[in-house]
C-alpha cells in the first residue's frame, strides 16, 4: 500500500523494490512472448509480423495474468535478422536463428553494423513500444537487447566464437566494438520510443559459459562500456546461466537487476545481492510445463519466502521467455500465488 | 613447481613400493586436468608422451583421460568449470590424443556403430563437446551435422546406426526427439537414442517423456552411456 492506503501501481511497486524497500506486494514479471499469439488467436509467425499484434497480445496478457510489466521482446534472433541473418519460425516455439551469417572469422574484419533506424524488423519493435506507451502508463515497458558479448553466438556460432575469443584477440576486440555500437544505438532507440528500461541479455558472461577470469577481461569490460552509454536503467539477464561467483562484478557494471538461474539457490543469491542488485527470477520455465497448479503455488511461495524480504526481488522465470508449452492454467496459478503469498509484510 | 619427470619418478616409487599403479594413474589424471583447465597445452603433451600413455593407449584413456573428462563434466555440472573450459579442454585433447596416442589399430575393436547430430537447431557446441569426448575416449562416430526428423531417420537407416546421439538447444526441438524415436520404430530400427542439451538439463524427466533411451547432462556422461550400451 502507499501512504494513502491505495494499492501501488505496477511501476511504483517495481521502483520501490528496485530501491531495496518493500512495496505492497512482490512484483511479478511474466516474461511471456509467444503466449500473446494465443491471446490474439493467430500463429507465432503471424503474431510477430505486425507490431499491432504484439501490442494487443501484451495488453491482453497483462489484463489476464495481472503482472507488473510489459515485455517488448519479440524473439532472440531479431537482432541477427537486422544484421541480415536468417530467422526460422516454429509452430510451437520461439523463432530461432538460422545459419550464422559470419561464415569465417576473417569476415569480422569487414563487418559493419546495421542502421537501427533503417531496419524493418527493428522498426516493428520500436513501433510496438510507441503504441504500448500510449496504452499503458502504470507499468514499466521492458525493451531488450542482446549483449555485444553474447550476440556472436548467433552471429557466428558458439564454436567459432570461442575460437575467436581464445585465439584471435584482435578480431574479438573488433567484433566487440562493432557490436557495442549497434547495441547502444538499439537500446537508446527503444528508450526513445518509450521503453522504461532495457534488459541486457548476456548469457555468455555467466560462469556457466566462461570462467570469471576470462569474464573480467571480456564480458565485464564490454558491459561496463556498453551500459554506461545506454540512457536509461538496465537489467542484466543471464538467461538460465549461473551468476553467484560474479554478482559483485555484475553490480559494478552499473546494472540494477540480475536475472538469475533456477540452478542456484534464491536464498544464497539474495544474501549476495542484498542492497546491491535486485533479483529477477527464478522459476524453471522448462519444468513449468508439467507443474500442477498446486505445485506452482508452493514453488512461488517458496521463492517469495527465500528472496522477498526487504524488497530487491521481482518474481519471474529463469530464462526471460516462457516456453510456448506452459499452459495458461499454470501461468494463472503462478499469478494467483504471487497475489496470495507476495503481500508485504511477508508471513514469517 | 617440481618437474614432471621428477613428479613421475616420485609416483613410480609408489608403484615400485607396491602402493599401486592406480595411485600413479590418478596422480597423472589430476596433473592432466590441471593442465587442461588452465589451457596449458605443453603440460598436456608432457603427460601424453609418458610411457604409460603411449604403450597402452586404451588403458590410459580408460584410467586417466575418461576420469578427467568425467571430472571436468562434473565440475561444469556443479558450476565450478565453465563451458568454454570444457570446449577448450576437448579441443586440446581431441587433437593431441588423435595425433599422439591413437593410430587406427588402437581404436576400440568392440563398439556400437554411432552417429551424432543436432536436431533442428543451428547450435553445434554441445554436439562438438560430446563428439570430442567420445573420440578422445577411442570411439568412432558419424557426424550428421544438423538434421530434421526425417533426415535423421533416413541417415540412421542408411548407415545401420546402433546408437544415435541427438543434441538440442531449444525445447520444441527437444520435443521432436519423440518423432525420431517413433519413426525409427516404425521403420523397424532398434537404434538407441541418447539425448542431451539445455532442455534435458533443465527438466531431468524430459528424456523419458520423449521416449529416449538415455540422456547425458555432460559430454563425459555420453562416454559413460556409450560404454554401458557397448557392453550390452
Amino acid at each position: 500500500m502507499t501512504m494513502t492506503g491505495r494499492s501501488m501501481t505496477s511501476l511504483e511497486r517495481v521502483l520501490t523494490t528496485l530501491g531495496h524497500h518493500e512495496p505492497d506486494r512482490v512484483p511479478f514479471f511474466l516474461l511471456a512472448t509467444m503466449h500473446g499469439a494465443k491471446e490474439v488467436g493467430i500463429t507465432i509467425k503471424e503474431y510477430f509480423s505486425r507490431a499491432e499484434n504484439v501490442v494487443e497480445g501484451q495488453v491482453r496478457m497483462r489484463a489476464k495474468y495481472r503482472h507488473d510489466c510489459i515485455y517488448a521482446f519479440f524473439y532472440a534472433p531479431l537482432e541477427v535478422e537486422a544484421w541480415g541473418g536468417e530467422v526460422i519460425y516454429a509452430e510451437n516455439g520461439p523463432p530461432n536463428s538460422g545459419e550464422p551469417f559470419i561464415r569465417r572469422a576473417a569476415d569480422i574484419a569487414k563487418l559493419e553494423p546495421p542502421d537501427v533506424r533503417g531496419s524493418r524488423c527493428l522498426h516493428k519493435v520500436m513501433a510496438a513500444i510507441e503504441m504500448l506507451k500510449q496504452r499503458v502508463n502504470d507499468a514499466p515497458i521492458i525493451g531488450v537487447v542482446m549483449s555485444p558479448f553474447s550476440v556472436p553466438v548467433m552471429q557466428m556460432g558458439f564454436e567459432k566464437y570461442l575460437d575467436v575469443m581464445y585465439d584471435q584477440p584482435e578480431l574479438f576486440d573488433r567484433l566487440m566494438r562493432i557490436n557495442e555500437e549497434f547495441c547502444v544505438q538499439w537500446a537508446n532507440a527503444q528508450l526513445q520510443a518509450g521503453a522504461t528500461a532495457i534488459c541486457y541479455f548476456d548469457p555468455v558472461s555467466s560462469p556457466t559459459i566462461v570462467p570469471r577470469e576470462l569474464y573480467l577481461r571480456t564480458g565485464f569490460q564490454v558491459a561496463k562500456r556498453t551500459l554506461a552509454r545506454i540512457k536509461g536503467p538496465t537489467a542484466t539477464h543471464l538467461a538460465s546461466g549461473r551468476s553467484l561467483p560474479i554478482l559483485p562484478d555484475i553490480a559494478e557494471t552499473g546494472t540494477a537487476v540480475v536475472g538469475v538461474s533456477a540452478e542456484e539457490d534464491l536464498a544464497e543469491l539474495k544474501r549476495a545481492c542484498r542492497g546491491k542488485l535486485t533479483i529477477l527470477g527464478n522459476l524453471n520455465g522448462v519444468e513449468m510445463r508439467t507443474w500442477s497448479p498446486a505445485q506452482a503455488e508452493s514453488i512461488v511461495k517458496a521463492a517469495i519466502s527465500k528472496a522477498g524480504r526487504g524488497g530487491g526481488f521481482i518474481l519471474s522465470d529463469n530464462h526471460g521467455e516462457i516456453p510456448w508449452q506452459v499452459p495458461e492454467e499454470i501461468l494463472l496459478a503462478i499469478s494467483e500465488a504471487v497475489h496470495k503469498w507476495g503481500n508485504y509484510p511477508l508471513e514469517r | 613447481m617440481a618437474s614432471l619427470a621428477g613428479y613421475t619418478r616420485l609416483c613410480q616409487v609408489h608403484v615400485v613400493d607396491g602402493k599401486g599403479e592406480d595411485y600413479f594413474l590418478e596422480s597423472l589424471a589430476r596433473r592432466l586436468e590441471t593442465a587442461l583447465l588452465s589451457l596449458d597445452e605443453p603440460a598436456v603433451r608432457e603427460v601424453l608422451v609418458l610411457p604409460e600413455a603411449s604403450s597402452s593407449p586404451l588403458k590410459f584413456v580408460d584410467q586417466v583421460i575418461v576420469p578427467v573428462l568425467e571430472d571436468i563434466g562434473k565440475g561444469w555440472e556443479d558450476g565450478k568449470v565453465a563451458l568454454s573450459q570444457v570446449y577448450m579442454s576437448g579441443r586440446i585433447l581431441e587433437t593431441l590424443v588423435s595425433t599422439m596416442l591413437f593410430q587406427t589399430h588402437h581404436r576400440r575393436e568392440s563398439q556400437p556403430k554411432m552417429a551424432i547430430a543436432t536436431l533442428i537447431d543451428y547450435h553445434f557446441l554441445g554436439k562438438r563437446l560430446v563428439s570430442s569426448a567420445l573420440k578422445t575416449s577411442g570411439y568412432e562416430l558419424f557426424d550428421y551435422g544438423r538434421v530434421d526428423v526425417d533426415e535423421a531417420v533416413g541417415l540412421v537407416s542408411r548407415d545401420g546406426i546402433d546408437v544415435l546421439l541427438l543434441s538440442t538447444l531449444m525445447l520444441p526441438s527437444a520435443l521432436r526427439t519423440h518423432d525420431v524415436k517413433l519413426k525409427l520404430k516404425a521403420a523397424g530400427l532398434r537404434t538407441k537414442v541418447v539425448v542431451g542439451g539445455a532442455p534435458f538439463r533443465l527438466d531431468p524427466t524430459l528424456w523419458k517423456e520423449v521416449g529416449a533411451d538415455a540422456a547425458g547432462r555432460t559430454a563425459s556422461d555420453a562416454v559413460e552411456i556409450v560404454n554401458r550400451l557397448a557392453q550390452k
